[in-house]
């Protein structure tokens, strides 16, 4: 089974429901396969073909979610990028997959001025709200010129695109299968480097199954989430919501939690998923004035969630289910812990999810006891095949397994499980930093600080803090005697990081401490940062 | 009272985007134009609060109010209006 017939199989039996809703527009699911199936068609006129990968540079809205089945439906590979990616990551994303197609907002694109030389493979651009190109005014004959000629420009508009093959709303023939890639999930990788996650039609499909198994996911949801579709955990609310039939209401952010709450109320939602950030801003948040009753379930994934958190929240919405979850984009989900769980085992993140296993092995690969510490693995389908074009960090995370051919997930994260079979999370194996829910890669970060004339070293740590989980802390050395000022060195890495990587705070300092082999010693440093939480 | 709109874009200039100067409209949403984010909306409020002697009810704290100079120079001043109102009463 492919990915798209979760859209195609749902516009059949159940046209007429609501599928996705953003701001004040929707759509049903007879229309989002229509404009999915004409944004297909469109895709394969400009050239797009089988496994090629189609970049969908955008935020939470319609149109990702249309352009993702609309790339799948060409036989394609869709990657969604955050919208609050810089142009040199973009550029660095685009040459690292060498991505055929982009579709992306047009202010956006027009910003980036240089991006199309940079950028060799690209062969089209799809921009959405290029002036002009309200599709009403375009006449049949106009659109029969502008198709001559739209072949050989590099940009062209999506309304102009979907417009164009307005009277094509079967989907394109298929001939991909579920063995291809269906998306590629760009992840922070301790090199400093992002890394395409490959995950294949099978993986994902596997990998939905079994979430929607157990969160019992109906056409009676109605799903609102804030996460950005680039995001793993984001993008399977979406795909989850579209293969049962339910409602996915799509929000930018949570940056205005009072708006995201009235449009609970306002759309009856069922279920919210979060991350431990939003917690935190709910549970100082006054709900009160907002009916909640219909929520039936709330989920957290991407750092684990403080036990004091989950008790606030069990007393503030008793009635709702806590789900806390594991997983890596690796393999999409890990684990659960059954709603009953929480209050007898808040810290744990519950056992495998159906069709999974999880199991924990010391460093000789051999299984651990109940109680000793370990590296959690991941057997199962919606384990990815990689990670693109960089076999050695993929030979490190997959390897054999029990069954001849097989490869597990070895996920550099430390675990332990109790006599009763429950999983705890213990630490990462690298210094990966979790904030807001997101990995960040110290290296990455201190890439960028390096590429600021004044400084000599950097050092990036995560600090402990209950509202982002890690904070970015930054230490520096200065190659000269200019000082800069801290905005100046933030300034210089929002030019270069998306925003959940700037770091929190810039410190500094004379030296910084090395261990015997002239190394950064990161350990000491951690030390440091948090005693000096905990005295202050 | 165009002052509110130049000093709130320089509040934003200095805090949010590191002192970079970044051309956007008065009507242009912090969000999707990745100027303000939602950490960033947390200071915004506390500098309303502060700088302008306005208390801000949760429930004010919507897109509507607080996501473009526009919205937020409107908000300030119905907020302010509603102080003054209060106090000759």
């Amino acid at each position: 089974m492919q990915l798209q017939s979760f859209l195609e199989e749902s516009a059949r039996t159940h046209p007429d429901k609501t599928a996705i809703v953003c701001g004040n527009r929707s759509l049903t699911y007879e229309a989002l396969e229509q404009a999915a199936n004409r944004l297909a068609h469109g895709l394969i006129a400009r050239g797009v073909q089988r496994g090629d990968r189609v970049a969908i540079y955008m935020d939470n809205c319609i149109e990702t979610v249309v352009s993702m089945f609309a790339v799948l439906k060409a036989d394609a590979v869709f990657l969604i990028i955050n919208a609050s990616t810089k142009e040199e990551k973009l550029a660095y994303i685009l040459n690292n997959c060498r991505a055929q197609a982009l579709i992306a907002p047009a202010k956006q694109w027009n910003r980036m001025e240089n991006l199309s030389d940079r950028t060799p493979h690209l062969k089209t651009v799809v921009v959405k709200g290029m002036p002009g190109s309200a599709v009403e005014s375009i006449s049949d004959v106009a659109l029969e010129v502008e198709s001559r000629n739209d072949v050989d420009s590099l940009v062209i508009s999506y309304d102009r695109l979907i417009a164009q093959n307005a009277d094509r709303d079967d989907p394109p023939p298929q001939s991909a299968i579920d063995l291809d890639l269906a998306s590629l999930i760009y992840t922070s990788g301790s090199t400093g480097e992002p890394k395409g996650v490959m995950l294949t039609h099978r993986n994902m499909t596997a990998a939905a199954a079994s979430v929607i198994e157990y969160l019992q996911i109906s056409e009676d949801d109605v799903t609102l989430s804030v996460l950005p579709l680039a995001f793993g955990y984001g993008l399977y609310q979406v795909l989850m919501g579209i293969r049962q039939r339910a409602t996915v209401v799509l929000e930018r952010s949570f940056a205005f939690p009072h708006a995201v709450l009235k449009r609970m109320v306002e759309h009856q939602a069922t279920c919210f998923p979060m991350v431990p950030t939003i917690a935190a801003i709910l549970l100082q948040t006054d709900v009160s004035p907002y009916d909640l009753s219909s929520l039936r379930q709330i989920t957290n994934a991407g750092a684990a969630l403080p036990v004091d958190h989950v008790r606030q929240f069990r007393e503030l919405l008793p009635w709702v289910d806590l789900v806390s979850m594991y997983g890596q984009t690796e393999c999409k989900r890990v684990c659960y812990l059954e709603p009953e769980q929480i209050d007898v085992r808040p810290d744990s993140v519950g056992k495998a999810m159906p069709n999974t296993e999880a199991y924990i092995v010391d460093e000789t690969g051999n299984r651990v006891k109940p109680g000793q510490i370990g590296e959690l693995v991941v057997r199962g389908a919606n384990v990815m095949q990689g990670y693109w074009e960089l076999p050695e960090a993929t030979e490190r995370s997959l390897r054999p397994g029990p069954v001849p051919g097989e490869r597990v997930l070895h996920t550099g994260d430390l675990f332990r499980m109790d006599d009763q079979g429950y999983l705890y999370f213990v630490s990462r194996r690298d210094d990966i930093i979790k904030s807001r829910g997101e990995k960040v890669s110290p290296r990455e970060v201190e890439n960028a600080l390096c590429e600021h004339p004044a400084i000599a070293e950097a050092v990036v740590i995560g600090r402990p803090d209950e509202m982002l989980g890690e904070a970015i802390q930054a230490i520096v050395t200065l190659s000269g005697d200019k000082r800069p000022a801290e905005k100046e060195i933030l300034r210089h890495c929002a030019t270069r990081l998306e925003d959940f990587m700037i770091p929190h705070a810039v410190d500094i300092i004379d030296e910084l401490p090395k261990t015997g082999n002239g190394k950064v010693d990161k350990k000491k440093l951690k030390e440091q940062y948090r005693g000096e939480v905990a005295s202050g | 009272m165009s002052d509110i709109s130049t000093s709130l874009r320089e509040f934003i200039k200095e805090n949010f985007l590191y002192g970079a100067e970044q051309a956007y409209s008065d009507d242009d949403s912090f969000m999707e134009n990745g100027i303000v984010d939602s950490t960033g909306v947390l200071e915004l409020i506390m500098h309303l609060e502060t700088s302008y002697g306005i208390s801000i009810e949760d429930t004010e704290l919507v897109p509507e109010n607080l996501d473009s100079i526009s919205n937020l120079k409107r908000f300030i001043e119905s907020k302010s209006k509603s102080a003054t109102i209060a106090e000759t009463a």
